[in-house]
């Protein structure tokens, strides 16, 4: 039996559960190939022109994915009690089945809203297709947990162990910031610039949540919480020297959250912040020139600020945020 | 969103609260809100920001929106239309009624504020009497859409539309509203042609806002109903409401909309995306011609059920019109496309004819 896991969406986030659950239970993975040109025009054909970009993406991956026996989607409603992950997410299996030509789907249904004990039977029901000892399903489950925790220090401490240069926290959804056709290589073109990065991954959750619970009415999207909770915490804490908002064009809670960000933005003036949408006719060259103007009014904000110039006027000359659409 | 209006209307006078309606959403409402709204909002969100800002220009000091709990954006739409308008410099205070899911207090408090010391049970009594006149509108616009394709006299059709919605707007008490839906219900029977037959059946499905006012949907449903096609609409504000209520006007309940989409999307993704994908269904059963698919550009619940609709169609073997629109959207555009889909509609229906 041969699982195929689309590298793509939630797989930045989750990858190291499945990919551990699958193979203690003894189920081989197929991952399918990083993003690439041909991945993408197999999405667009397949999915709606005004979806977003990292469902087209989604769907070129599965499409990519066609020898295996059956097709990893899983159908993650809800990650925490009270909010949901995105529409299109929730209906992400049902897109893929709607799609001609594909492996079967293998979607079970991850709901936090209906309680642990769903989540439990989900997995229970999702290793009993391979396995028929509970015990070592479960054991399989802990081992991926495990991995995924490994996973997720290791990030953390990857951003706070960076020192040195200018400090830009990047705000987005993993699925923009890790796939590298998507953002255009942002990170390596900005780890070239002697500029350390930091991501939402490199924040405690516990500050994130505390972040959004201020607002007047809680977001009820977990990932969409993660992008907000950690802007604010950055423009209010200053940690960072400047911020990359990365967004995709129609993305529907980023299109509702940039304006909360942008707001915040204006009343913590002290860290720039640049909005940066992505779609698939972004082109390289417009994104770099909006990045080194970026990173350069920063470095010279930088050193006004550090030449103290009493009047104060420098610094006032060198504030405020670059937007970009 | 006329039936919206007479609900809300029954219900401030009511509450004895001083109101003031923006005029009907126009292309100035539109302009006005889609200048200062997020690029890439959905259009209902630009649209009711700028039936916002006439109210406030008209003197309103207060503004009543409705809220949600989500997945679909809908449900933050007052947050940041709050932001958006104090940005722009109007001073006004927001009130958002929540739905009563996550506690009763997030629904009461906004009408509590509004009517100072009224009960909760006094608010229940004059709510639901609001609601019995939502649904006797709903059921008129119902019966005038269905029966348009019979009426000869389609002026009459309006003119007594017209009079009916008015008698329920004046209507106080239960028994009044009532006998005011049944006249209304069996003039509009009565205007029928026994020998008149429609061209086509066709079923409307799509987002709430859009299905729901004319202005933001071309008014393709006096354009179908005037070329004699037979229509049917997926959403009623009432069912809107209250979704798993007795009596539904569009003609499933909740939990048969379920089981219809089941096959093809089984998770509720917010909005009408399940809706969508249960009526085209029900429409395909019940051998309509065609299916016309209405939704704003970016939209998510329907962007899912988008996606879904060619393996419907692929399925039950009925076409589907699907049509996107924005603030860029022109009358021209959308009317061109229906001709053409009637067109083809009618060549098909031939085609099997002959066969047969």
């Amino acid at each position: 039996m041969k699982v195929g896991l689309p590298q793509a969406l939630l797989h930045y986030k989750y990858y190291h559960l499945w990919e551990t659950f699958f193979n203690e239970l003894g189920v081989e993975t197929v991952l399918s190939p990083a993003s690439n040109k041909q991945i993408l025009n197999a999405g667009v054909k397949s999915a709606p022109s005004e979806i977003c970009l990292p469902v087209k993406i989604f769907l070129g991956h599965v499409k990519a994915l066609k020898d295996v026996d059956k097709i990893f989607v899983p159908r993650v409603v809800s990650v925490e009690k009270g909010a949901y992950t995105c529409p299109k997410i929730l209906g992400l299996p049902d897109i893929v089945r709607g799609t001609e030509g594909l492996p079967p789907v293998l979607a079970p249904t991850i709901d936090f809203t209906k309680g642990k004990i769903h989540f439990a039977k989900a997995i229970y029901n999702l290793g009993a297709q391979f396995s028929s000892s509970p015990l070592k399903i479960f054991k399989a489950y802990q081992a991926g947990t495990k991995a995924l925790k490994r996973h997720e220090l290791k990030k953390q401490e990857d951003g706070l162990s960076k020192t040195g240069g200018l400090k830009i926290g990047i705000v987005s959804h993993p699925y923009n910031i890790y796939d590298s056709f998507i953002s255009l290589d942002l990170l390596k073109k900005i780890k070239k610039e002697d500029v350390s990065i930091q991501t939402s991954e490199s924040l405690d959750k516990k500050i994130i949540e505390d972040e959004t619970s201020s607002l007047p009415k809680e977001l009820f999207w977990t990932y969409e919480k993660e992008v907000v909770g950690t802007a604010l915490h950055w423009l209010k804490t200053g940690k960072v020297d400047g911020i990359i908002y990365l967004l995709s064009f129609a993305c529907g809670p980023d299109s509702l959250a940039q304006v909360l960000i942008e707001d915040f933005a204006q009343q913590y003036q002290d860290v720039p912040l640049m909005s940066l949408v992505i779609d698939e006719h972004s082109a390289e060259a417009g994104l770099l020139t909006r990045l080194e103007a970026f990173l350069d009014m920063i470095k010279r904000r930088k050193k006004i600020e550090s030449n103290h110039r009493p009047d104060g006027l420098s610094a006032n000359y060198a504030r405020g945020s670059v937007q970009a659409a | 969103m006329g039936s919206l209006q007479i609900m809300l209307e029954d219900l401030f006078r009511r509450l004895e609260v001083d109101y003031v309606f923006p005029p009907r959403s126009s292309s100035q409402a539109l302009s006005l809100g889609a200048a200062i709204s997020p690029e890439l909002a959905c259009l209902p969100l630009k649209i009711t920001l700028g039936n916002m800002i006439q109210g406030l220009r008209a003197g309103a000091d207060t503004i009543v929106m409705m809220g949600g709990w989500g997945p679909c954006r809908f449900g933050y739409y007052s947050q940041i239309q709050k932001i958006v308008l104090k940005r722009a410099g109007y001073k006004f205070k927001m009130l958002t009624v929540e739905p009563p899911s996550r506690g009763l207090s997030h629904f009461t408090s906004p009408f509590k504020f509004l009517a100072p010391g009224i009960s909760t049970r006094a608010l229940w009594n004059i709510v639901r009497r609001s609601f019995q006149k939502g649904r006797a509108v709903d059921l008129i616009e119902k019966a005038c859409l269905q029966n348009h394709c019979y009426v000869t006299e389609k002026n009459k059709l309006a003119q007594l539309k017209k009079q009916t919605l008015y008698l329920i707007d004046r209507a106080e008490s239960k028994n009044e509203i009532n006998e005011a839906l049944r006249v209304g219900l069996k003039t509009i029977d009565s205007l029928k042609t026994e020998d008149k037959q429609p061209v086509l059946k066709i079923g409307i499905v799509g987002e709430f806002y859009l299905l729901l006012e004319p202005f933001v949907n071309f008014d393709i449903e006096n354009y179908l109903g005037s070329k004699g096609v037979y229509l049917e609409r997926s959403v009623y504000m009432s069912d809107w409401i209250s979704p798993s209520g007795k009596n539904v006007v569009g003609g499933h309940r909740q939990k048969e909309i379920e089981k219809l989409a089941d096959p093809f999307l089984s998770q509720w993704v917010g909005g009408e995306g399940q809706v969508t994908i249960g009526h085209t269904i029900s429409f395909a059963k019940r051998d309509f011609d065609g299916v016309i698919h209405l939704l704003p550009f970016t939209c998510m619940p329907e962007l899912i059920a988008q996606s879904i609709l060619p393996a419907v169609q692929r399925q039950y073997d009925i076409p589907i019109l699907t049509l996107v629109v924005d603030e860029q959207t022109g009358r021209a555009g959308v009317v061109t496309r229906l001709e053409a889909f009637i067109d083809l509609l009618l060549a098909r229906k031939n085609e099997m004819l002959l066969r047969n």
